[in-house]
């Protein structure tokens, strides 16, 4: 690397009592040089351009072009807040939104208590933890592509579809589970529930392996029974990650797109159309070029919401999540 | 303190040992094993039995437990005439990319912040940090666009591998995640390498990386399973079908293939993340934990 023996210090020239600027970038320059200020930015040359080129310059980009008429036609265009006001009239921004509502909120039913209910159990498994983990996580891994095709086959409308075979034991169906517009959605939550639901799991199960346990026999000399001891020992250590899940669905939720895209194609008569998908036909949906302004608008509209939705919550939940 | 967080848990060991309370737990922690099997598992097995069955008692029987006749060829077939050995072998492609930049911009970034520091290395991790709180549907276009052209060198990404890398690889809560773990190991054993002549670069590759397995694994795992699984951002960057992987592929082909050889296909795309998570399993569930604690 450096010459053998020369000690340091000495080959370093003294600082000249009187520099000028000029002479002082220079010799700051070859210090930086010897310093190893150079392989220090070789190394982080990766990290800089491929965050800079795919991550800062896009999203710099995305502020930008909600406010001009972009679609690689024409020159891009300074529009003020035309495109928010565009999207804010169409007629199926409230029919996209409430539908993503609608998902969010039947994905915390079906997926948030159920979750949390078989980590505690699996948390006092005493063996073949490592199976009960297993068994849980594994839909995670099916690639979701996968997932949704396959159950797109159980959910078939027949009366020999794998659901409706199921529902037939017990007397039940045919439903038309996608094909109605009623049930499509939940349809679609269940599907994402079973594909998410693990990964919640394991995070539970990890945060469990914290809670302090000398509590439990504090609670037990007071009588508390094991319904007693979850609620009031269990859960409340809980807090901080319940939190996390719950903030994490409601983003994970909020951009749903693969489920709707892939199963319905946001029907039947949009009644699973999502704000993504929507934000997906303003910039890929035409054949005759991309209403970019718009999608952009849309997208920071949503980023806003998801922000000052964490913001509020992290506010109201500050005092006992810490 | 270990043994004992082990030995104890909701139940007391003593009230464990009452038949009552052995009972009850028994039943319902027998009763989760079942549902997991049946619904964890039951898919997924379901699938594996469809791939090998003609389509007609598929749809005939579809929960029949045992296939009159096993037919192995609907896996040639899809391997074959489905064309499915061409789109796993771009998913293996897109896989290998964007793990290894993903690694390499994990390692480089997580090490220059973490154990170089120069003076700007706080403004870049500020900034690092600010795109976790940026949801991605925010990039979605600007970042389309940004292949269609990407800045300075004004050339086109489209239909080339690198439209799924690059941007894959600029992944803040990887970084995160390996300088954390890069602040936890030993200053001490740095300075001894440096004192022995060891360069940067060197210090990287024969210190720090070899030290970091367990993060490394973590993340290559992370990052070969996000690959496998990305659909939305490989259908608009890929659309040539010679391009596209399986995850684009299986959707589009869907329509033209029977149901047979189509599930086959379903089967043949899961085979090598199922194989991975048993393989690693420790690697991910404990992954898994940790998106929770970091996250947080």
């Amino acid at each position: 690397m450096t010459t053998i023996s020369s000690p340091r210090p000495a080959v370093v020239p003294a600082p000249p009592p009187s520099s000028t600027a000029a002479r002082r970038g220079r010799r700051s320059l070859r210090d930086w040089l010897r310093d190893g200020g150079l392989s220090t930015l070789v190394l982080a040359l990766p990290m800089i351009l491929v965050f800079g080129v795919f991550s800062w310059f896009p999203i710099g980009r995305a502020l930008v072009m909600s406010v001009q008429e972009t679609n690689l036609v024409s020159a891009a265009e300074f529009v003020g807040l035309d495109n928010f006001v565009y999207v804010l009239q169409d007629p199926l921004l409230g029919k996209a939104v409430r539908n993503t509502l609608w998902f969010a909120l039947l994905a915390l039913v079906f997926g948030y208590p159920l979750p949390l209910a078989a980590a505690v159990l699996m948390s006092e498994v005493r063996r073949l933890r490592g199976l009960y983990s297993a068994l849980a996580y594994l839909p995670v891994v099916v690639p979701p592509v996968v997932a949704v095709l396959l159950w797109k086959f159980f959910y078939d409308p027949s009366e020999t579809g794998v659901f409706n075979t199921m529902a037939g034991w017990v007397g039940l169906g045919p439903y038309p589970w996608l094909q109605n517009a009623g049930s499509a959605m939940p349809s679609l939550v269940l599907e994402a529930t079973w594909a998410a639901a693990g990964g919640t799991v394991i995070i539970y199960l990890a945060a469990l392996v914290g809670v302090r346990t000398e509590l439990y026999e504090a609670a037990e000399v007071d009588g508390a029974g094991v319904w007693r001891k979850i609620w009031h020992v269990t859960l409340p250590q809980l807090r901080g990650v319940l939190f996390i899940t719950l903030i994490l669905q409601v983003i994970g939720t909020s951009q749903v797109f693969l489920e709707p895209f892939l199963f319905t194609g946001g029907g039947p008569n949009n009644a699973t159309l999502t704000v993504l998908m929507l934000i997906y036909d303003y910039a890929f949906g035409s054949s005759l070029g991309g209403n970019y302004g718009a999608a952009t608008a849309l997208s920071l509209m949503l980023a806003g919401v998801l922000a000052a939705l964490s913001a509020v919550y992290f506010r109201v939940t500050r005092p006992w999540s810490s | 303190m270990a043994a004992h967080t082990l030995e104890r848990g909701i139940v007391s060991s003593h009230d464990r040992r009452r038949p009552t309370v052995r009972t009850s737990l028994g039943i319902l922690q027998g009763g989760l094993l079942v549902t997991l099997v049946l619904v964890g598992l039951g898919p997924i097995l379901w699938l594996a039995k469809a791939a090998v069955t003609p389509t007609q008692e598929t749809l005939r029987d579809p929960l029949g437990l045992f296939p009159t006749g096993i037919d192995w060829a609907n896996l040639a077939t899809a391997w074959n005439r489905a064309e499915i050995d061409h789109y796993f072998v771009n998913t293996l492609i897109v896989a290998a990319g964007a793990w290894f930049f993903q690694l390499l911009v994990a390692t480089t970034g997580g090490y220059v912040l973490s154990v170089l520091r120069p003076r700007y290395g706080n403004v870049i991790f500020g900034l690092v940090l600010a795109t976790l709180f940026v949801p991605s549907v925010v990039l979605l276009v600007p970042l389309y666009l940004t292949i269609l052209d990407v800045p300075i060198v004004h050339v086109s990404l489209l239909n080339t591998f690198w439209a799924v890398w690059l941007p894959m690889g600029a992944s803040a809560f990887n970084v995160l995640l390996v300088k954390r773990f890069f602040d936890g190991l030993p200053r001490e054993i740095f300075e001894a390498a440096r004192v022995d002549g060891a360069g940067p670069f060197r210090l990287l590759w024969s210190i720090v990386l070899p030290m970091s397995k367990p993060i490394l694994g973590v993340v290559s795992v992370f990052a070969v399973i996000a690959a496998w699984k990305d659909y939305l951002w490989p259908l608009l960057v890929l659309p040539d079908p010679d391009h596209q992987p399986l995850s684009v592929r299986l959707p589009a082909i869907a329509p033209y293939l029977e149901l047979d050889v189509f599930l086959a296909a379903l089967a043949i795309s899961t085979v090598l993340p199922i194989a991975l998570f048993l393989g690693f399993q420790r690697l991910f569930l404990s992954g898994a934990g940790l998106g929770g604690a970091v996250k947080g």
